[in-house]
């Protein structure tokens, strides 16, 4: 069986193309949909959260609420993880739940037509294909497409508690 | 220029549906939540149409529309009785206390604003 | 325009379960030898009020139960019929019915249908045991008294044939079809009687009712075709003779226009007035909008003008007072979210006072005087505000106390069991987030005193107590929690079998442990020394439940007891989820907040007074005792600055009968804080039971001290060297 599941982003409205926010990790680039982008930071000091794994680097004050941060350079080991003026976080709504991703930086809005998108390789890619909607290719880049509700929802990821208390 | 209707039961559900029904057709609505309360705003503004529950604590209905017919200011406002069933013994006690007229419960809103359209206008 | 009266659903909701709180709280009052008549009639306007609303928004089920219900109050509270205990006990049962009824229409929550029949048979045959006289056979084929329905089109006419069934059956089907729609009643050959039914309903609906009081092959239902015009026409003239004959009748002038069928009698229309509607009019001075046949009004224009003077002032005046007029006695129902989010407001506006109170603590007092005193006042307005907007929320413990009455008489009457209810400090006020939360879990401590503290009547006596137990609920306020006692003067807890117990369930126990150690290990999963688990209060895995649900809301559970005298269960809650007293404490770069609630002091120690207990940890003497230490930078990982404690800080916590140490860097200061919770976004943390957001916009952690102090006993032993 060779079709990939691709679950497209959910603003095809018109059917002409979907929106995605392109960013970099390490030396590739990648994709989400835009409609899960709340909004874009810098990195600021992030307080600790006791024995957390790594890669969830602890929580920020956003406005008021409190929000997990997580870095997923340390994640997926990919590139260096670096802390400075231009480290980017982009923070997420998925489902409600806020939270902020640290990425190396944030390059731009993307439209992807369906024609423009093939379905991502079983492997080779530092994500576990379960997150990949697929490859997207406009002009000379090529854009990993990561479903990224289904990767922060994700048991692997920790964000959310499985078992009721 | 807007009515004024003096809404008096002790269902703050049925007394909200009620006034909203009435100012969603163009009236003005004062609420009372029994009878003596219902006395009590209507010796305060003088209204344009009474309409009351009967079954209510501290005041009941009859005794309200007995009391309002003793006040010469509403000696002639049209008063309406809220009554859950159109038996005989409501209508001549109804009748004898000096109401003009009666509404069964349940109404909907359509037929509230009917009648009282009806009635004032 | 239609309008939406689905809106008016939530209001009626929560009138309707204030209605039926009141009628059973009358009724376990009432005196079933002497009652009293304001009483009767205020119970009575209970079940007048449900059924009138029920109606109103389309809740048959529960206009059926009151329906009868309101039927057999009214009776009483005249004085046809007198009060017996059946009947109480019959109306709280009808009260637990419609309950569940609400229940199923608030939150779909599932229905017993069988409960719900039960009770109204129950009703039913006390209703039997008088003559009604409103439905004779001899009453001419019109509608029936009790019908509120509008039918409108697209209605069905049923005829059932009954066979020979007593008269009292036929009324009672009358009654119960009279809710599906407009039931008449005409007279068959032998002495039967058959219903005509207008309605909307189904014909399953119909069929159910009947089988009430009808063996399936004996119903005999037929579609009728629908009146036309002209039969329609005769029973209106057929009825309004009747109401003739009676002294009075309805007529309305203004309807000839609109109606060329039939004319429908008020009654079918559900309204009807005593005097030609021009009549009323006229009296009141109305100015009709358009020209009616009627003459009397044209011909009197002076008359109008006045009117339309009189009118127009009262117009005038009518503005002016409708603002004032609009208020409603007392209070307004305002929705938790809107509460909710005031709150969360009030919260960020004393961060951003914090935050402006720190940044102006470095300028110069002289140059900024008035600047720094207006920053103070601020601060006043702030807590001030923050104190108003708190008590929004709060809410009387009698919320939770007011459901216990019925509970415990149920109860202690199943069990066979003597209890006498006491309750003090109902008025003491607690956060309406937290009183729905701390419902279930008194439940069950009450349910336990009741199941396996107090003894049965007759073992009291032979120890020599009084025959009926004594169980006391109370709530007060100390310091920024409320404190809830459940007390018992039952046989106390057992000691000897809760140890053997736990050592059964594998859990570390020793002789030397104190009664208040004892007691918390039936907090354990899976713990219960119950000898006969009754069905009452189940396994005792209620009381691991209990702990926890307490422990979320941020309290804490004790219990005291002694055998032969009694337990109480004390159980201490914040005032509220969102503001916290707390101290604030450095571990190497990372500040945490430690509720002040559970601290008790802290101190430097002597190096003399810690000691290493081989391979599991350290203790330290603090007033003769030894404490376990808990060095916070080893539970969380943390580069600390000091290693030694004689060099750092010691915070004695006490919780939940333990008491140990906190080893950290250093204090830092104490401040109220507004607690976030971090589950919102992220998952639970253990040890951690908030977050805060501090003066300079940075996250604090906030430490849960009872999981802290639990999980250090797994660094030490409690045997201790002395």
């Amino acid at each position: 069986m060779s079709t990939q599941q691709t679950t497209k982003p959910a603003d095809a409205r018109d059917g002409s193309g979907s929106e995605y926010l392109a960013f970099t990790l390490g030396s590739e680039e990648y994709g989400i949909d835009i409609l899960k982008v709340q909004e874009i930071r810098g990195y600021e000091a992030v307080t600790r959260i006791a024995n957390a794994p790594e890669f969830i680097k602890g929580v920020i004050n956003l406005r008021g609420i409190i929000i997990p941060v997580v870095d997923m350079r340390i994640k997926f080991k990919l590139g260096t993880p670096t802390y400075d003026q231009f480290t980017v976080v982009i923070i997420l709504n998925i489902g409600g739940r806020i939270m902020g991703m640290v990425v190396d930086s944030v390059s731009d809005v993307t439209t992807l037509t369906p024609d423009q998108v093939k379905p991502a390789p079983e492997m080779g890619t530092a994500f576990n294909s379960d997150y990949l909607m697929g490859l997207g290719t406009v002009d000379e880049r090529m854009l990993i497409l990561i479903d990224i509700d289904r990767l922060m929802s994700s048991s692997e990821m920790g964000l959310i508690d499985r078992m009721a208390a | 220029m807007a009515k004024t209707i003096l809404a008096v039961d002790d269902s703050s559900s049925l007394r909200q549906m009620v006034a909203f029904s009435l100012k969603a057709a163009g009236y003005q609505v004062v609420e009372a939540v029994d009878g003596q309360d219902g006395l009590d705003k209507a010796k305060q503004q003088t209204v344009d149409l009474v309409l009351t529950d009967q079954n209510m604590p501290k005041m009941d209905g009859l005794t309200l529309i007995k009391s309002l017919r003793g006040l010469p200011t509403y000696a002639k406002v049209p008063i309406l009785m809220l009554t859950t069933e159109s038996s005989d013994e409501m209508k001549s006690k109804g009748r004898a206390a000096g109401a003009n007229g009666w509404l069964v419960k349940p109404f909907d809103p359509q037929r509230l604003i009917e009648v009282v359209k009806k009635v004032i206008g | 325009m239609t309008i939406d009266i689905s809106q008016f659903y939530q209001v009626f909701f929560d009138e309707a379960e204030e209605l039926l709180a009141e009628k059973e709280r009358l009724l376990l009052a009432v005196d079933i030898a002497a009652p009293d008549a304001e009483d009767l009639n205020a119970i009575f306007r209970t079940a007048h009020s449900i059924k009138g609303g029920a109606s109103t928004f389309g809740l048959n089920d529960m206009s059926e139960v009151t329906h009868v219900l309101e039927s057999l109050l009214d009776r009483i509270r005249k004085g046809e019929m007198s009060l017996t205990s059946q009947h109480v006990d019959a109306f709280l049962a009808a009260k637990d019915i419609l309950k569940m009824q609400l229940d199923g229409h608030r939150h779909g929550a599932s229905v017993d249908q069988e409960a719900v029949a039960n009770v109204r048979m129950m009703l039913h045959d006390l209703s039997e045991g008088v003559i009604v006289a409103a439905h004779q056979p001899t009453v001419p084929s019109f509608l029936h008294a009790e019908q509120k329905q509008e039918v409108r089109e697209g209605a069905h006419r049923y005829k059932i044939e009954l066979p020979d069934i007593p008269q009292r059956d036929v009324n009672a089907l009358v009654d119960e079809l009279g809710l599906l729609g407009r039931v008449s009643v005409t007279p068959l050959a032998g002495g039967r009687s058959a219903l005509i039914i207008m309605t909307h309903e189904g014909l399953d609906d119909i069929v159910a009712i009947c089988s009430f009081v009808l063996n399936p092959e004996d119903l005999k239902i037929f579609e009728a075709p629908p009146l036309t015009p002209e039969q329609r026409a005769i029973e209106a003239l057929e009825r309004a003779r009747i109401e003739d004959e009676q002294g009075y009748g309805f007529f309305d002038p203004n309807e000839p226009a609109e109606n060329t069928q039939a004319e429908l009698s008020n009654d079918e229309r559900g309204y009807g007035f005593f005097q030609p509607i021009e009549q009323i009019r006229l009296e009141a001075g109305i100015v009709p909008e358009t020209p009616q046949p009627a003459v009397a009004v044209q011909s009197r224009p002076e008359a109008l003008d006045a009117a339309d003077a009189a009118a127009e002032k009262k117009a005038a005046k009518k503005a002016a007072d409708a603002a004032h007029a609009h208020a409603e006695a007392g209070s307004i129902r305002v929705s938790i979210e809107k509460v909710d989010q005031l709150i969360n407001l009030v919260g960020e506006l004393v961060i951003t006072q914090a935050m402006i109170e720190q940044r102006s603590d470095g300028l110069d007092p002289m140059v900024h005087q008035r600047l720094l005193a207006s920053v103070s006042q601020l601060t006043r307005n702030t807590r001030d505000l923050q104190e108003a907007v708190m008590s929004i929320r709060m809410m009387p413990m009698d919320f939770v106390f007011s459901r216990f009455p019925r509970m415990v008489r149920d109860l202690a009457g199943k069990l066979g069991k003597k209890v006498d209810f006491i309750t003090n400090g109902a008025a003491t006020e607690l956060d309406k987030g937290l009183i729905e939360r701390i419902v279930d879990p008194l439940t069950h401590l009450v349910r336990n005193s009741i199941d396996h503290g107090i003894e049965m009547p007759a073992a009291r006596v032979a120890a020599g107590k009084s025959e009926s137990g004594r169980l006391f609920l109370s709530a007060a306020h100390q310091g920024g929690n409320i404190v809830i006692e459940v007390a018992d003067d039952g046989g106390g807890l057992n000691r000897e079998r809760i140890l053997a117990k736990a050592r059964e369930n594998g859990l570390p126990v020793s002789e030397n442990m104190s009664d208040a150690e004892v007691w918390q290990l039936i907090f354990a999963p899976g713990f219960s020394t119950a000898e006969i688990v009754t069905d009452v209060s189940g396994r005792g895995v209620g009381m691991d439940v209990v702990k926890r649900n307490i422990t979320q809301m941020g309290g804490t559970i004790d219990i005291r007891s002694a055998k032969g005298f009694g337990t109480t269960i004390l159980i201490s809650l914040p005032l509220t989820l969102a503001i916290l007293d707390g101290m604030s404490i450095r571990c190497g770069d990372e500040i945490y907040i430690l509720p002040l609630g559970f601290v008790v002091e802290s101190l430097q120690p002597a190096r003399a007074d810690v000691k290493d207990i081989a391979g599991q940890g350290r203790v330290v003497k603090v007033r003769g005792e030894y404490l376990p230490l808990v060095p916070l930078h080893q539970m969380f990982n943390i580069a600390p600055r000091f290693t030694d404690p004689a060099e750092g800080i010691l915070v004695i916590l006490e919780t939940e009968g333990r008491k140990a140490a906190l080893f950290v860097d250093e204090l830092v200061g104490q401040q109220q804080v507004v607690v976030k919770n971090l589950e919102s976004n992220y998952r639970k943390v253990a040890g951690i039971s908030g977050a805060t957001i501090l003066g300079d916009g940075g996250v604090a952690l906030i430490l849960d001290v009872a999981a802290l102090l639990r999980s250090s006993r797994q660094l030490t032993d409690d045997t201790v060297v002395s």
